[in-house]
């Protein structure tokens, strides 16, 4: 067993007095994908804000690396982990070649500086927006703001990756292209947390899926012992049948309608 | 790397093209306000006066002592303090916008500058000197408490809405603006002048004794701001992916806010309100250079300079003989200015977003 990239402890968020995330212990492992499902509200963000060192836990410990996530120096832990939120906006219309490039700032004065030009090319390239580049960023629609923001955290290249929904404004082609991209991520060695809301992407890319309800997480292993019938007709309040699809055999959702 | 590399070089074409036009503009404007005047001056004087100034002794230099006098004692002090105070008011507003995450920031707008008058009319009221520099302290302080206020009052995630910016700044405004008639009430005939010319805004009088105290709060002001400069692009894309970018944005903010404060309250001491110069010019420069802060800063303040030495010499000439306020001139231009960019936000974001 590699030691893992960020590891949460027996966490619990108390914010206004209401148990946001409870008793959560998780970790994150180098060459790994795992998906964070769950519906609306159950704590996935707030355990994405924990591993990036966003919000102290009111118990437990969050290890990102060799220390405590929260006590790192923001220059230290952009090297570690980079991380794509659910909206990305943009005050001043920036092109999109300097987006991307923001996500080489924690390397400016080090020796991986000299990657800055294949990275950012790369993380153009991989997220299809190369034909963007000039463009501003403000005369964007949704779904291409949201791929160019996934290529600035791949430009950022930290080992842990965190993805907070970044299918949720794709089409389907661009959908399949980023979870591509995501589990080359993982090939490649790092490890990458990513919540998305379709179970069946979930179950297709994934090596390891972890379901939070209420703030606890109601199962973690692999796709084909989280995602079952009777635990998503449980925790989402729909009756499902789950198909075995494809080689080797991945689930797929289907609602009984 | 096909992409970056014109991008870039494109880029500092224009750059160059730009300063070198402001540059030119901010000349010109210097030696046709030292020209126009009630004492006839010759391009030539001016030209000949400012290379003396600078050691170099040529034919040039004027002879006539009234004219020398003119220029030494009456404009160029006055010049320069147009220059200074345009370019602290203009990297005052684009750090201002920089730190709300909103291109209507500035500092006339939100109070800071009330703010910072009421800090000076204080000041001069109960003759507070504080070793000669109370009336710059002051004005500090002042600008200082807008600062925080607006800020505490009106952000929330990092941005700041524009209804709610703008509404904090009536606010701001409005309690400066009473404190201000309060401070008047309380003072005499001769105070009293002096905060008029506050709340309009004025260079005239203009000494050297003044100018020396802004001129190093502004370079040192402009130098800190562009070394923040890349941190600054990072917050426009929101506090927490800027944290998440190695950015230490509490710092960061600190460091700006207190920037906003000192260049504000140093230009509002000797100068009164000038409004709008730290939104028009920003916001010509984006869209000339594109937002990146590294060039917006420093052609912010050379335009910022310029735009304000043109101000002043139409306060002079515009009617012969007087000498208008010049913060009623800028606001003059910079109102409508204020509502076109209004409304076109507002078309753009499709509500008061």
């Amino acid at each position: 067993m590699t030691t893992p990239l960020v590891a949460l402890r027996g966490v619990s968020v108390e914010l206004e007095g209401r148990n946001i995330v409870r008793d959560v212990s998780l970790e994150v492992h180098p060459g790994e994908v795992l998906a964070l499902v769950g519906p609306n509200g159950a704590g996935k963000s707030t355990v994405l804000s924990l591993m990036a060192g966003d919000l102290v836990p009111t118990k437990g410990s969050v290890v990102l690396g060799d220390k405590e996530a929260s006590r790192y120096r923001p220059e230290d832990a952009a090297r570690l982990r980079s991380m794509l939120m659910q909206s990305n906006t943009v005050s001043f219309p920036f092109t999109v070649w300097e987006i991307v490039e923001m996500g080489r700032a924690p390397w400016a004065r080090t020796p991986q500086y000299a990657e800055d030009a294949a990275a950012i090319a790369d993380a153009l390239e991989v997220a299809d927006v190369s034909h963007l580049s000039r463009r501003r960023f403000t005369q964007l629609s949704g779904g291409e703001k949201a791929r160019v923001s996934l290529a600035r955290v791949l430009a950022q290249r930290t080992p842990l990756v965190l993805l907070d929904e970044p299918t949720a404004a794709l089409d389907l082609k661009h959908q399949e292209d980023v979870m591509h991209t995501v589990k080359a991520l993982a090939t490649g060695g790092r490890g990458v947390v990513v919540v998305v809301h379709d179970l069946s992407v979930a179950a297709g890319y994934a090596d390891r899926v972890a379901m939070m309800v209420n703030g606890e997480l109601e199962a973690v292993g692999s796709a084909t012992e989280v995602i079952r019938a009777d635990r998503v007709s449980r925790v989402y309040g729909v009756e499902v049948d789950i198909e075995q699809v494809g080689r080797p055999p991945r689930p797929i959702i289907v609602p009984r309608r | 790397m096909s992409p970056p590399e014109p991008i870039r070089r494109r880029l500092s074409l224009r750059g160059l093209i730009l300063s070198l036009a402001l540059t030119g503009v901010l000349v010109g404007a210097v030696v046709v306000s030292a020209v126009t005047g009630q004492l006839a001056v010759t391009a030539s004087d001016v030209v000949g006066s400012i290379l003396g100034w600078l050691g170099i002794n040529t034919s040039l230099a004027p002879e006539d002592p009234v004219v020398v006098a003119t220029l030494q004692v009456v404009r160029f002090p006055r010049i320069v303090m147009a220059l200074a105070v345009g370019a602290a008011l203009a990297v005052a507003g684009a750090l201002m916008q920089a730190v709300f995450g909103n291109p209507l920031a500035e500092p006339g707008v939100v109070g800071v500058s009330a703010g910072a008058a009421l800090g000076a009319s204080t000041a001069i009221v109960f003759g507070i000197s504080a070793g000669g520099g109370g009336v710059a302290l002051l004005a500090f302080l002042g600008g200082l408490l807008a600062t925080l206020l607006v800020y505490a009052v009106a952000r929330a995630g990092g941005r700041t809405e524009v209804v709610t910016l703008l509404l904090t700044g009536i606010a701001i405004n409005a309690f400066a603006q009473a404190g201000l008639a309060f401070v008047l009430f309380l003072a005499d005939t001769a105070s009293r002048e002096q905060i008029v010319f506050w709340q309009l805004g004025s260079l005239a009088g203009s000494v050297w004794s003044e100018v020396v105290i802004v001129l190093p709060v502004l370079v040192l002001g402009t130098i800190v701001a562009v070394m923040m400069a890349h941190r600054l692009d990072l917050l426009s894309l929101g506090e927490r992916n800027a944290r998440h970018l190695g950015v230490d944005v509490e710092q960061l903010r600190i460091i700006a806010i207190v920037l906003v404060a000192l260049l504000t309250g140093v230009a509002v001491a000797f100068a009164g309100i000038i409004a709008f110069v730290g939104l028009v010019v920003p916001h010509i420069i984006r869209m000339a250079l594109g937002p990146a802060h590294r060039g917006l800063l420093v052609a912010s303040a050379v335009g910022g300079g310029a735009l304000l030495a043109i101000a002043d010499l139409l306060t002079r000439t515009l009617v012969a003989g007087a000498d208008l306020p010049i913060g009623m001139l800028t606001a003059l231009v910079g109102g409508p200015f204020f509502f076109a960019l209004l409304y076109q936000q507002r078309r753009r974001s499709g509500g008061w977003a």
